[in-house]
């Protein structure tokens, strides 16, 4: 589990390098994401690896993490009552067309290159 | 209540049980309720330390600086979102074009309905610089609306909030929409509703979580670079 973590801190350390040095308003974290991706590709991780279990132990409970900044809406229970309408139609809103671009955008393009998907199965 | 009790109730430790302690029971609902999409543990645990803070009076920013030590691991826990996506890598073939110009537009589509409907509605400008970016994973929308001259902490509200939403009705909407490849249905979840929609889609299918985890990376480069530029059309 520690050698797992170490190495998952290590590249969230090496994330927040890389946009330091590039100064690019990207998150450390996302950075990290990616060079680790990579890494993991390279040498062909294993699936019982310290990283994997590690990794999997986290992100079994991610929605915890988001807790302490969720609760924020308690300061701006007012504000955010105040403009109830404009807020809700366009989170909600725009939340829902972005949905559908990316699922129509993704499985359309698929259909014109010829290799649709259906992992659902037949609903019958 | 005495006074020394009072401060038990209001210290670190006590908001970091709370905290913990409300997930947990979000977890048990969860459970108990066979995985309904409503009981997300995220949002029984804000409704419960929510309600806790505000009956104990404790101003949010003591809470936040008391949780610390569970933000702090957002950060690892989205680095390690490249696990899945290892695992995943062979769906990946064929699938790259199509995943990109999905995201893009699909970032391009989020950041301009949000603005527009909330201008039409009547939010002031700021209100709808704080909407923005809403899609993106909570440090950037933060990021971005600091630099666009939105409310930050508030964005972080938003963010996770229309996480929430993704996790209860997007699978549902995802079927309605006919959308049956796993790897775009994760891709639509992740570029929408980031790290709570993700975890959603974790526990349905690796193969969603995995491709949600890459939209939520892909999407935070693309909104904190496009941002800025659709900022400068639309105000």
């Amino acid at each position: 589990m520690i050698r797992g973590l170490t190495w998952l801190l290590g590249f969230q350390v090496l994330g927040e390098l890389v946009v330091r040095v590039l100064d690019v308003a990207v998150p450390g974290p996302v950075v990290g994401m990616l060079l680790l991706f990579v890494v993991l590709r390279l040498s062909r991780y294993g699936d019982d690896g310290p990283i994997v279990r590690a990794g999997t132990a986290l992100l079994d409970h991610l929605q915890l993490f988001f807790v302490p900044a969720g609760v924020g809406i308690v300061v701006y229970l007012g504000l955010v009552g105040e403009h109830a309408l404009p807020i809700a139609a366009a989170a909600l809103g725009s939340w829902l067309l972005g949905l559908a671009v990316v699922g129509g955008t993704a499985t359309g393009l698929e259909r014109l290159l010829g290799k649709p998907r259906d992992d659902l199965g037949d609903p019958a | 209540m005495r006074d020394d009790l009072l401060d038990l109730a209001r210290s670190p430790l006590v908001l970091l049980f709370l905290t913990v302690a409300g997930y947990q029971a979000g977890r048990w609902i969860r459970t108990r309720t066979g995985g309904h999409a409503l009981a997300q543990p995220v949002l029984v645990a804000i409704a419960v330390v929510g309600t806790a803070i505000t009956v104990l009076d404790v101003d949010y920013a003591d809470y936040r600086g008391a949780t610390e030590l569970v933000a702090f691991w957002l950060g690892p826990a989205t680095v390690a979102l490249a696990v899945p996506l290892h695992r995943q890598t062979d769906r990946l073939k064929g699938f790259v074009v199509p995943m990109l110009v999905a995201l893009v537009l699909g970032a391009v589509t989020s950041i301009v309905t949000a603005v527009l409907i909330a201008r039409a509605l009547g939010a002031d400008e700021a209100l709808q610089k704080t909407l923005a970016p809403k899609a993106a994973t909570t440090p950037v929308a933060i990021a971005v609306v600091d630099a666009l001259g939105g409310i930050a902490p508030l964005v972080a509200v938003f963010t996770i909030g229309i996480g929430i939403v993704g996790a209860v009705i997007g699978p549902a909407l995802l079927n309605l929409l006919h959308i049956r490849d796993r790897r775009a249905r994760g891709l639509a979840m992740g570029a929408v509703s980031h790290g709570v929609g993700a975890s959603r889609m974790l526990r349905e299918d690796e193969t969603e979580g995995a491709f949600a985890g890459l939209a939520m990376g892909l999407t935070a480069l693309i909104t904190s670079l496009l941002v800025p530029l659709l900022a400068l059309v639309l105000f």
